[in-house]
């Protein structure tokens, strides 16, 4: 078959003593910025661009992959260890993930985040192998119409993630709206809600507001409870690895979260950010085994959809990169500067012009995705030390590498003075009862969604009946709908039981 | 009318204030119309369904009666103070405050600095302990930022290194 004798070719490219050497590197490089909070693949790759000049284009493009999946398996280390989402991918992880390390598991949630990526992964390059040209035309199907549908649908899912009100939750989600909107419209080129800040006119960093509300507002938050009540780790330290429970609880939900994480990957914008998030909405509604715990206490399948999806979709977000030329993402688009260095344009011809390139580039994925397991599995055990360091020292730890992190976004100090800002709102967020996952997801999509309303209101002439009389952006919003009335329905049902118990 | 929620009516309170604070600055901006969007568009729709919203939460506060009253409770004015100060004083000793004619003393020094400072947010502070997690964290930062990952940061004092 054709698949395996291209497959049989890229893999003899990527396992050249070179390649796999780069590969190495990519990845170590990829997890240690990834466990840093606030150190992002987009800074790095942008850094480390200029390095890749004088390598040969395919050693360069298979470091640059390897130090993005590397990042995705750190961040998760940092959500599960403390509560920081060093990567917007890991905002879904936070939740289940340190609860399970409060309550001394934190090594069968690594596992299961790592074992879930690495399969996820597995499937994602199959994937981008076998349907990288067929999938590109779903994509194409998608218009500005369909994706701000998607994006309703992605909010309303977000809804889901927080266990208070729903109603505040929507509003978290609004506030993040608006939040993105900061900074100088796209098309106009106005300045808005800058107050004349020229550092605001680039809008809010998403790990400014990621470090000020979850790193600094949780740690003020926890130093204002007494010692011995204070929320963290609490239980001792069971077992290094998942129980075979753990593992039939986590099959079925990394089958899930990949499959999920596969479709949504190919769209482009944001496309893995929103496999997290759905990948956790359908396992929370997906009922609980008797004896399981429930999820935002700390459930091992709330660890692994969402880290498999958003690893499965990190791999299939390669196929609109590979096959059209449009990058997905900001580290896509960096990858395609790096193509462009080495004289490759991106776009459909590279599967034909540079066969060993693009194929090279696949194998060398899976091997990458080969190297982060070998290399991070040992690493649980260290990353485990880590949670026996007393608070007292943890925290200052934290909110040095938090303030590192976000001044290196942009060496600058006004993003210093920002995430103090947030610190506090984060601490009144938490002392108001409502909480700030819902406001990132809100934050991310901002830009997207008022860039798809506008198109698509533009193209239908104003008429805002376009989003239901195309089709596939109707079944979107009806999918929305029918979440909505799921969502409310059991929240509706549970007041009315704890308004029983309180009898 | 009493408050049946605190927590709720000020969040509430919040939501109202802000969504009408974006949507009185959207007016600013050129609003267009659906076909034709300008900058305003979009934040005066949301900023008023934020301030809906908030409405709403404001209204349930004040209705749906609470077991306890939901109190928001006493603010721990002792870590914020001292973690928010640590963070700023990483800015002020890293990049220097050119409007007083503060100089950039750099990495180390910032490091030492905020370590302190946010260290004394905890019950228990030992100024020897800290002091000694300092240059463990200056030791560490330095390897994976300076030397690993080659981050551009002033490490010492610009007038020692020029």
């Amino acid at each position: 078959m054709d698949l395996f004798n291209n497959l049989a070719m890229g893999f003899g490219v990527a396992f050249t003593f070179q390649n796999l050497i780069y590969a190495f590197i990519g990845c170590l490089l990829g997890t240690l910025i990834g466990v840093l909070p606030g150190i992002g693949p987009v800074a790095t790759i942008a850094m480390l661009l200029p390095a890749t000049y004088a390598l040969p284009p395919i050693a360069a493009l298979i470091m640059l992959a390897g130090i993005y999946y590397g990042a995705q398996y750190g961040g998760s280390t940092t959500a599960i260890l403390v509560n920081l989402p060093g990567e917007s991918s890991s905002v879904v992880t936070v939740i289940d993930g340190y609860q399970m390390a409060r309550k001394g598991r934190a090594g069968p949630a690594l596992a299961a985040a790592g074992l879930g990526s690495f399969f996820a992964g597995c499937v994602g390059t199959l994937i981008l192998a076998a349907f990288a040209a067929p999938l590109t035309e779903v994509a194409f199907k998608f218009g500005p119409a369909e994706y701000f549908s998607l994006m309703i649908l992605g909010l309303i899912g977000a809804v889901v993630l927080a266990s208070g009100s729903l109603l505040k939750a929507v509003a978290m989600i609004v506030l993040g709206l608006l939040m993105g909107l900061v900074g100088t419209d796209v098309n106009s080129g106005v300045a808005r809600f800058s107050f004349d800040i020229p550092e605001l006119t680039d809008g809010i960093g998403f790990i400014t507001i990621a470090m000020g509300v979850f790193g600094y507002g949780e740690i003020i938050a926890n130093l204002s409870q007494p010692e011995d009540k204070r929320e963290v780790f609490t239980g001792k330290v069971t077992g290094l690895f998942p129980t075979k429970e753990d593992f039939r609880n986590m099959l079925p939900a990394v089958l899930r979260g990949t499959t999920i994480g596969s479709l949504l990957g190919i769209l482009p914008g944001g496309g893995a950010l929103l496999a997290a998030f759905a990948a956790y909405t359908i396992e929370k509604k997906t009922k609980l085994r008797p004896g399981e715990v429930p999820f935002g206490q700390g459930n091992i399948r709330g660890v692994a959809a969402p880290e498999s999806a958003n690893n499965a979709g990190a791999q299939t977000s390669f196929i609109p990169l590979l096959t059209l030329g449009i990058p997905p993402n900001a580290v896509m688009a960096l990858m395609v500067g790096a193509m462009t260095i080495h004289n490759i344009q991106p776009g459909p011809q590279v599967m034909t012009s540079n066969p060993e390139l693009f194929w090279g580039l696949i194998a060398s994925m899976w091997i990458g995705n080969l190297m982060l397991i070998i290399l991070n599995l040992p690493l649980i055990g260290m990353w485990i030390k880590l949670l026996t360091v007393p608070y007292r020292w943890l925290f200052p730890a934290i909110v040095l590498f938090c303030a590192i992190g976000v001044y290196s976004t942009n060496n600058n100090t006004f993003d210093i003075w920002l995430v103090g800002a947030f610190g506090v709102i984060g601490y009144l967020f938490i002392k108001l009862g409502v909480e700030p996952a819902p406001l990132l997801l809100g934050f991310i999509l901002g830009p997207m969604m008022e860039e798809n309303l506008r198109r698509a209101l533009l193209l239908s002439r104003g008429d805002w009946s376009v989003f239901v009389t195309r089709g596939l952006s109707a079944s979107l919003l009806a999918a929305a709908a029918v979440l909505l009335i799921i969502v409310l329905l059991p929240s509706v049902k549970s007041k009315r039981e704890e308004a029983f118990v309180e009898d | 009318m009493k408050i049946k929620s605190s927590k709720d009516f000020f969040s509430g309170l919040m939501f109202t204030v802000v969504g009408a604070a974006f949507a009185y600055g959207a007016t600013s901006y050129t609003v267009g119309t659906g076909a034709r969007m300008g900058p305003g568009y979009f934040p005066l729709l949301l900023g008023v369904i934020l301030a809906l919203l908030g409405a709403a939460i404001l209204f349930k506060s004040l209705v749906v009666e609470t077991p306890d009253g939901e109190p928001v409770g006493a603010f721990a004015w002792k870590p914020l103070i001292f973690i928010i100060a640590g963070n700023l004083l990483f800015g002020v000793l890293l990049g220097g405050l050119p409007s007083i004619g503060l100089p950039a003393m750099g990495l180390i020094a910032a490091i030492f600095g905020t370590t302190i400072v946010v260290s004394m947010a905890g019950d228990e502070f030992n100024f020897k302990e800290t002091i000694v997690l300092s240059a463990i964290l200056s030791v560490m930062s330095y390897a994976a930022f300076i030397m690993l990952l080659k981050l551009q940061f002033p490490v010492w004092p610009t007038f020692i290194s020029g």
